[in-house]
């Protein structure tokens, strides 16, 4: 496969029956560092540009684990690691600890 | 400003620790809210950093008479003490339909002081609908070592105080809080006055202290809130009790034996 053949169409370029390919995001912030604990915080961002999420735009979350979200179609490429705290920083409070990355690829072509 | 003063009470200090926010509910009279919509509107002139209250506004002043309102009055003195300085203060004006959503973020920078805090008064001249894109805030936010808008990845949290509220409401909050504006997709432009207030005693017990045992001290600062991960919801309460400590000067405050558990180091032997 040529590097060419997987390389997405640029949006109005590519022929009309060609699918246009883009990345969406879903970030969940989890209860704990199993993937099928509750779901504590969400972000989302649209590489199609049909939607504009934001933040503060909802309280209730897209799913209530991550495993959901798999079940829904949405391919995990990330998980926050593991790190001991830093000695002497045992009891501060800081970033979520629990990130997970999920993506769709969607065609942005399809009405 | 020795003007009479409504001190909070040691259950709403508990909660203030707790949340990192205290909301004072149309607080404002509504013709005082209708002189304020005027003045930010004009914009307020600004202040040295640090200058003492009493020398901040004019006497009459709008602003230092929205300050001399006996309940802002009693918050600020019970949280900050007296005189203390004007940090600084803003105007924020959010356009209908327009702009985006601020990330969210805590004020100026990265701020960890364990036994004393700013406090930020935010003032509401108008009802605020969950439209106009009130602030958005984040209750036990204020104790995360996280630098300024390092969080704006964060869209949503559970739990999360999307502020929908009366006119003239005053919400003061601890300078670590999470927090941000939301985008405003009303018609209406919508305007919030903050002072930024740095203390200029010690901030212990500066509040009415005489129900300092009620058992909804205790309760108020156990509170977890939604978005908390449940080892680190354990370790927000540890450093909880720290601030409570400090601000009581009792080293002996516990709940539940978090702090005493770990901080047991017996130095007898046995005879």
């Amino acid at each position: 496969m040529t590097t060419e053949a997987i390389l997405p169409a640029r949006a109005g370029t590519a022929d009309a029956t060609a699918p246009v390919l883009r990345q969406q995001v879903l970030v969940l912030y989890l209860a704990d560092s199993s993937l099928d604990s509750h779901v504590v915080g969400w972000s989302r961002y649209d590489g199609t540009g049909r939607t504009s999420p934001t933040t503060g735009d909802s309280d209730e979350p897209p799913y209530e684990s991550g495993v959901a979200a798999l079940r829904d179609g949405w391919r995990l490429f990330q998980a926050a690691q593991l790190i001991p705290p830093y000695p002497g920083h045992e009891y501060d409070v800081s970033f979520l600890k629990h990130e997970f990355f999920f993506e769709r690829i969607v065609d942005a072509s399809a009405p | 400003m020795e003007n009479r003063k409504e001190l909070l009470s040691s259950v709403q200090m508990a909660r203030f620790v707790a949340r990192g926010s205290l909301r004072l509910d149309a607080v404002v009279p509504a013709e005082l809210n209708a002189e304020g919509l005027k003045v930010l509107a004009d914009d307020v002139p600004p202040v040295p950093y640090g200058t003492p209250l009493s020398a901040a506004y004019p006497e009459g002043s709008f602003v230092r008479r929205l300050l001399e309102l006996p309940r802002v009055a009693g918050a600020l003195r019970s949280l900050v003490g007296p005189e203390p300085w004007v940090d600084h203060h803003f105007v924020h004006t959010r356009e209908p339909r327009g702009g985006d959503a601020q990330a969210l973020h805590g004020d100026a920078i990265i701020d960890v002081r364990p036994d004393a805090f700013d406090v930020q008064l935010m003032y509401y001249p108008q009802a605020v609908t969950l439209e106009m894109g009130g602030t958005l805030s984040v209750p036990g936010s204020h104790l995360r070592r996280t630098n300024e808008s390092d969080t704006g990845r964060y869209q949503n949290l559970r739990g999360q105080d999307r502020l929908v509220c009366p006119a003239g409401t005053v919400v003061f909050l601890h300078h670590g809080l999470w927090h941000g504006g939301r985008r405003n997709d009303s018609d209406t432009l919508r305007y919030m006055f903050k002072i930024r207030f740095n203390p200029t005693v010690r901030q212990q017990r500066l509040w009415d202290t005489s129900d300092l045992h009620d058992p909804q001290v205790n309760a108020e600062l156990d509170a977890m809130f939604p978005w908390y991960e449940g080892a680190t919801g354990r370790l927000e309460r540890y450093n909880r009790i720290l601030l409570w400590r400090a601000l009581t000067g009792d080293d002996s405050y516990d709940l539940d034996h978090w702090v005493t558990r770990v901080s047991n180091r017996p130095k007898g032997t046995v005879a």
